[in-house]
Parts: C-alpha cells; sequence; structure tokens
C-alpha cells in the first residue's frame, strides 16, 4: 500500500508523533509531561492570579469542588477500564441515575427544601446516599450481567456497541420518568459562607470536597487491604493468572461494577446537593470529563483518576471564569486528544503493569 | 459445469440468481421501489406527493452516511461516534462556499461557488479532517478512537456555534442561528420532462430548487449520488485494500505479519469514511438551504450507528436497508406512534391515560419520549442476539459469531466457571 497518495504527509507526522510521544514515555518523560502542563498553566493562569488573588482562590475553590465530582466519576471509569477494557460509556448516566433515585427518597425521608440542618437531616441524608448507592450498583451489575458479560468473547466492536446502547436505555428511562427538563434536586445544604483570603469558602463546597476525599479514601483502602480489593488488582493485571489462583473472575467483575457505580451514584448525590440542578442526558458529557479526568491520570490508576478529576474541575473552572465558557468543552475534549496522542500513558500511568 | 450455458440459459439463471442471491434481491427491490416511489407518493396522498419524495430524498442522505460509516465500522471495525461531526463539516464546508455568509466574516467577500466543485471540496476537507483526527489515535488500542471520536464530534458542534457574531476572531459560522439562504445547485442546461412531473422541455439555466420539479430533482440527484457510492464502495469492498481492511479488522497481528501497514489502512478506512460524510454533508446543505450547528448532535452519529448495526455491519444492502428502516422508525413510526396509542388507549377504554396528572405527562408526551429507549434497545438487542445484523455479509457472521481466533481462550474460561 505504499502507493497511497497522501501516505508520505501521513507518515511524515506518524514518525514526528512517534518521536514525541518516545520522548515523553518513561521517568524522564513524566517530569516532561508535568513541566509542560506547569508551564501552559504558569503562562495561562499566572498574570490572572496576580491581577486579583482573591479571585483567583475562588476560581480554585470552584473547581476543586467540581473536580472532585468528577473524581467520583472517573473512578469507576477507571476501574472498569482497568478489569476488563471496557469504555463504560453507560458510566455517566448511572450518576445521572443515581442523582434522579435519590429525589423521591429524599421527599419519601420527609426532608423538604428550607428543613433545618440537623444531625436527622445528616443521618437522612447518609442514609438516602447509602440506599442509592446499593441500589445503583445493583442497577449496574445486572447491566454487565445482561450486556456486557456475554460479549466479553465477542469482537471489542461489540461490546463498545451495547455499552452506548445502554447508555441510551438508561438516558431514555430517566427521559420517560422525568422529561426533558431540568430536574431539580432539594436544595438541603446551608449557603453559609466563610471568608478567606479575599475568597469565600461555602459549607456546600466543604460537604462536596470532605465526602469525595472520604470516598476515595475509603476505596483505597478497599482496593489495597481487602480480599476482594486484591482480587480487584490480580484480574486487572492478568486475568487469567488471575482465574489459575482461584479468584472468580466473574464475581470480581461484577464487584467492580458495583464499586464503580457505587461511587458515581454518591457522585450524583453530592452534584445534586451542590449543584441541584440536571437533565437527564447531561451525565453523558460529565461521564465524558470524566473519561477525560481517567485518561489524564493514566487509566486503570486509581490515585491517577482522583487527581485527572481534580485537574478537570480545575481546567474547567478557571476555562468558564477566565476565558471563552462556551469554549470550555472544547479544550476539555482538546485535552483529552493531545494526552492520548501524546501521552496515552497518562500522568501516572507508569504504575499500571503493561497490558 | 465448465460448458459455458447458452444465452437464455444466462438470462434465466442470472434471474434465478436475484431470488437466491439475498443481496441481489436487495438490490432489485430498492431499484423497484425507487423507480416507483414518486408514482406511489403521488396516488397515497392524491397528487400532492411532494413532501414524501422530499423526504425520500432526505432518507437518502442517511443511506449515504450509512454506506459511509459502514467503511469505518463494517469494513475496517473501527468504531467511529462522531461521525455526524464530518457530516457538520462536509454542510458548512458548502454553506460557508456558496452563501453570502463570508461576506460578514473578516474576509469581507462571499463565494458562490458551484455545488458540483464543492461537493468534492466537501468530501476532501472531510478526509482531511479524518486523516488529522486519524493519524494520531490510530495507533492507540481500537478502543481510544471511540472515544477521541466521540470527542471530536462533541468538539465540532461546539465549535461551529462559537464561531458566530461575537467570537473573538469574527463571524464566520453564524454561531446558533447556522448558514440559511445557501445556494441550490444549478446546471447550464437540463431537459425537464415527466420525470420531474413536467412536459419535455429544456430548461436553461436548470435551478435545482425551482418549486416547478423541486423535490423531484433532488431527488433523483440522491439517487444518483448514493448510486455512484454504492458502486465505489462495493469495487472498494473487492479491491486489495478491502481485502486488507478485512485482514486487519479480523486478525491486526496476523495482517501486520503478512505485510499490511495497518496504520495506513485503518487511516483510509478513516478518511474514506469521513469523506462520504462530507458528500452527504454538502448534498444536505444545498437541499435544505441550512445548516445549523444542532443538527449534527451525538444523536445523529448514533441514529447512523444504529442503522449500521441494524442492517449488517460490512454488508452494503444490507446497510441500506438498515438505514431505510431507521429513517422510518425515527420520522414516521416514532413522530406517529404517540397519537395512534392514544387512539388505542381511547377505543380499549384506558382514555384516563391521556390526561396528565403529577408523575405523568399524559400518554402522548409518555409515547413520544420512547425514543432513546428504542434506540438503546436496538443496539443492546442486536449486539447481543443477532451481532452480525439483519442482512449480513457472510464473513462477518463467522467473525461475529465464532469470535476471534485471539480471545478463543476466553471461551474456555467462560465454560469452566
Amino acid at each position: 500500500m505504499t502507493a497511497l497518495p497522501f501516505s508520505l504527509p501521513v507518515a511524515t507526522l506518524a514518525a514526528a508523533l512517534k518521536g514525541t510521544r518516545t520522548a515523553l514515555s518513561g521517568a524522564l518523560g513524566t517530569r516532561l509531561f508535568l513541566a509542560g502542563i506547569t508551564l501552559a498553566l504558569t503562562i495561562l493562569l499566572l498574570p490572572k492570579a496576580i491581577a486579583d488573588p482573591g479571585f483567583f482562590l475562588q476560581i480554585v475553590i470552584y473547581g476543586t469542588a467540581d473536580g472532585a465530582i468528577f473524581a467520583l466519576i472517573a473512578l469507576g471509569y477507571t476501574m472498569v477500564y482497568g478489569i476488563i477494557e471496557l469504555i463504560n460509556f453507560a458510566h455517566g448516566d448511572i450518576f445521572t441515575l443515581g442523582y434522579f433515585l435519590a429525589i423521591p427518597l429524599i421527599a419519601a425521608f420527609g426532608l423538604t427544601e428550607g428543613s433545618s440542618v440537623s444531625i436527622g437531616m445528616v443521618v437522612v441524608l447518609v442514609v438516602v446516599t447509602a440506599i442509592v448507592m446499593v441500589v445503583d450498583g445493583g442497577i449496574n451489575v445486572v447491566i454487565e450481567r445482561v450486556a456486557y458479560r456475554p460479549l466479553r468473547s465477542a469482537p471489542r466492536l461489540a461490546i463498545l456497541i451495547t455499552a452506548v446502547g445502554v447508555s441510551f436505555i438508561l438516558e431514555g428511562v430517566m427521559y420517560v420518568w422525568q422529561g426533558a427538563n431540568n430536574v431539580h434536586f432539594p436544595d438541603l445544604l446551608p449557603d453559609t459562607r466563610i471568608p478567606l483570603f479575599g475568597a469565600s469558602l461555602g459549607v456546600k463546597d466543604i460537604v462536596v470536597i470532605v465526602s469525595a476525599l472520604l470516598l476515595v479514601i475509603l476505596l483505597n483502602v478497599f482496593i489495597n487491604g481487602t480480599k476482594l480489593g486484591k482480587a480487584m488488582r490480580a484480574t486487572a493485571q492478568d486475568r487469567e493468572a488471575a482465574q489459575l489462583m482461584g479468584i472468580n473472575i466473574n464475581r470480581t467483575i461484577a464487584a467492580t461494577f458495583f464499586i464503580g457505580a457505587a461511587l458515581a451514584a454518591a457522585g450524583g448525590i453530592i452534584f445534586g446537593l451542590y449543584f441541584n440542578n440536571i437533565r437527564f442526558d447531561e451525565g453523558f458529557i460529565a461521564g465524558l470529563f470524566a473519561f477525560t479526568a481517567a485518561v489524564f491520570g493514566g487509566i486503570g490508576n486509581i490515585q491517577g483518576a482522583a487527581l485527572g478529576g481534580l485537574f478537570i474541575g480545575l481546567v474547567q473552572a478557571f476555562s468558564n471564569s477566565y476565558y471563552q465558557a462556551a469554549l470550555t468543552d472544547v479544550w476539555i475534549f482538546a485535552i483529552l486528544i493531545l494526552v492520548l496522542v501524546f501521552r496515552p500513558a497518562g500522568l501516572l500511568g507508569m504504575q499500571v503493569p503493561e497490558k | 459445469m465448465s460448458r459455458p450455458l447458452p444465452r437464455n440459459d444466462r438470462a434465466m439463471r442470472w434471474a434465478m440468481g436475484t431470488f437466491k442471491d439475498r443481496n441481489r434481491t436487495i438490490y432489485t427491490l430498492l431499484v423497484i421501489g425507487v423507480l416507483l416511489w414518486p408514482s406511489i407518493a403521488d396516488v397515497t396522498t392524491g397528487g400532492s406527493g411532494n413532501h414524501l419524495v422530499s423526504t425520500a430524498a432526505d432518507a437518502g442522505i442517511y443511506v449515504l452516511l450509512a454506506i459511509g460509516l459502514n467503511v469505518v465500522v463494517g469494513f475496517a471495525g473501527l468504531l467511529d461516534l462522531g461521525y455526524a461531526a464530518f457530516f457538520a463539516i462536509g454542510a458548512y464546508t458548502y454553506g460557508l462556499l456558496a452563501s453570502g455568509q463570508l461576506s460578514g466574516s473578516p474576509l469581507h467577500h462571499e463565494f458562490h461557488l458551484p455545488f458540483w466543485v464543492l461537493i468534492l471540496v466537501a468530501m476532501f476537507v472531510a478526509a482531511a479532517f479524518g486523516a488529522i483526527l486519524g493519524a494520531p489515535t490510530l495507533r492507540l488500542r481500537g478502543d481510544y478512537l471511540a472515544i477521541v471520536t466521540l470527542g471530536f464530534g462533541e468538539i465540532v458542534p461546539r465549535v461551529f456555534r462559537f464561531l458566530g457574531a461575537g467570537s473573538p476572531i469574527g463571524n464566520w459560522t453564524g454561531g446558533v442561528n447556522g448558514i440559511s439562504a445557501i445556494d441550490s445547485p444549478h446546471l447550464p442546461a437540463f431537459i425537464s420532462g415527466p420525470w420531474f412531473g413536467t412536459s419535455i422541455q429544456v430548461v436553461s439555466p436548470f435551478d435545482f430548487s425551482d418549486s416547478n420539479w423541486a423535490p423531484m430533482d433532488y431527488y433523483w440527484l440522491i439517487i444518483l449520488l448514493v448510486a455512484i457510492c454504492i458502486v465505489l464502495v462495493t469495487n472498494l469492498y473487492n479491491s486489495r485494500l478491502g481485502r486488507a481492511w478485512m485482514a486487519v479488522r479480523e486478525d491486526e497481528v496476523a495482517a501486520a505479519a503478512s505485510g499490511i501497514n495497518t496504520v495506513a489502512i485503518k487511516l483510509l478506512a478513516f478518511s474514506i469514511g469521513a469523506s462520504f460524510a462530507g458528500f452527504a454533508g454538502c448534498y444536505y446543505g444545498a437541499k435544505l438551504s441550512l445548516v445549523s450547528s444542532e443538527n449534527f448532535e451525538f444523536i445523529v452519529s448514533v441514529s447512523i450507528l444504529i442503522m449500521v448495526v441494524l442492517g449488517g455491519m460490512g454488508n452494503i444492502p444490507g446497510v441500506i436497508v438498515g438505514a431505510l428502516t431507521i429513517y422510518i422508525v425515527q420520522f414516521f413510526v416514532l413522530t406517529n406512534l404517540p397519537d395512534y396509542a392514544v387512539a388505542l388507549s381511547n377505543l380499549v377504554g384506558l382514555g384516563f391515560l391521556n390526561q396528565s396528572s403529577p408523575g405523568w405527562v399524559g400518554l402522548h408526551d409518555e409515547v413520544q419520549r420512547l425514543n432513546y429507549i428504542v434506540f438503546g434497545l436496538i443496539l443492546v438487542v442486536v449486539m447481543l442476539l443477532r451481532p452480525q445484523g439483519l442482512f449480513p455479509s457472510r464473513i462477518r457472521e463467522q467473525e461475529l459469531e465464532k469470535g476471534t481466533a485471539e480471545e478463543a481462550v476466553f471461551d474456555v474460561r467462560e465454560a469452566t466457571d
């Protein structure tokens, strides 16, 4: 196929890309990659930060809260990808489903907008979150059993297409249920804000960041400290070998889907408490951003996904506040493409075993 | 059997073969349907079939798109989830270069290039974007392409929407409003006749948007374009390149070992697929005389994917049938279903379903909301129960049923559970 008319420029381009990619892999590459990001951020943000440090800090606070939610979604993406190498397109909709499921439950427990903050409310919220996490996780396990497991041995195209289909079904269910308008989540948390170096830190920001952090720490303890977590890591590393060691692969994969969905559901509720509005199909885009976060951090890597989520949240906040909000999505997808092109292993990808 | 058959026998055998070979049957039925459609439309609507003919021309756009996506998904086995982006690029290429739009841009000059040139330009522009996007990503694992194309498909409409009035670099694309008053295709002269519903006469110059023959000429134009594309793609499929696509799709390592430059092959599939979308986009812009970024959202990409998957990945007649089926489902069944549902519920005495109450918006609107579920179910059910689609190519059927050799290990594992 050497006679193709555009094979020469393409070959040149490809060679140049390969060179850059080689330069960006390895330990030195990690430093180069980090240096590049730091340089870009400094050039883009330093003048603005000096001009108005208070506003800058405010954006960082908002971005961190956003990023905490992205991180929760990204964890599920990265775990599923790590274990069966599937881009689970439905994951963003699992996140929205968590949000949707929580609304009637909160009403059932008698909490309404304007209820005063009390220990009882916190308890109810924790209970609701736990129930939604279990239900959403269960739904994801059923999805895995019905739509993904039978296709595990089929060509990869098949399972990706079903993932898109499942995403559409979930969106369709939420659409039939709640319609095409924004769905309101009861605004339960107080709007109190604490002044902080020219910016202000809201109670909501603290709740979002702390609960996300708590979940990430719990997940880390689970993955590194329990037998099932060990089974997950083993399965992700080498499925056949794990099977030979007596690990029940199907159960481990189902558990991964369960935990990923549970985290996304928690993310959905946190999102609801923070932003109070979502439309049935908005989770899909949030899921894409979260996937970008997972790729940025190094797909398959738990800490990477958390860091990547934070990074994407910050990028979004900075772009919305300092640059064109209309182009925020474009920058984030551009980051996705650039990372995949120049450093597919992502920020922390070096820790992931070679597949 | 080596004795050449007498002429009459050969004709007979061709006719018999038409009913034995599924693909040939489909093509024959399609040709008959295409020829008769204007008459059917007129008869069923009592002489005002223009709307139906115009709808058929719109369906033809989806057939073109499905044929193009089939090259990527069916032939080369790559998942392209941002196909509507290339469609948008083709439509905007035509819109920008064949309307007054650019007079308001920093160029201060409007272009009115002819359709017949721009349809080729649109193809090449879309193919170039395909190559630019594909070159870096096709070296990676196959599923990364899915997510990158998905990202690209989200970016392109947003960029077009952003580059309107008030963007820092001037008004290029008309932003939210899109580009309107796009030129219609022209011919220096053409013979009008019963095929356009007029008496035979030489028309010069011939304007496609003239209401004397308006939807009919667009109808025959899209039929011509689809026919050209079918010939092109069939030849590609039977060429060395087509065999290389098949080899790469079935076993990339083995293909590379046999001397196929897998990246170049996949890149070609990707940009040829994109060029068909550019082709379709150009026609779309010309027929509608309007392009707007909201017509190229993710759901368009998914609809086209569903057409390919349902029809039978890799099989051109199957994909055409898939495209027509989904188009009918989308624009006739799903739009009329709410009314039918209401009528049915009144008939069987469940009329109270039509009233809206809290948590229930009435049967009509609830049924209207079913399209996402229907689309999703088609994708999942087809992939689970009949991954080769309704009318599969024979090779793809075997492959999808058995799985590839590399992953056969997984079957063993499933059996041991």
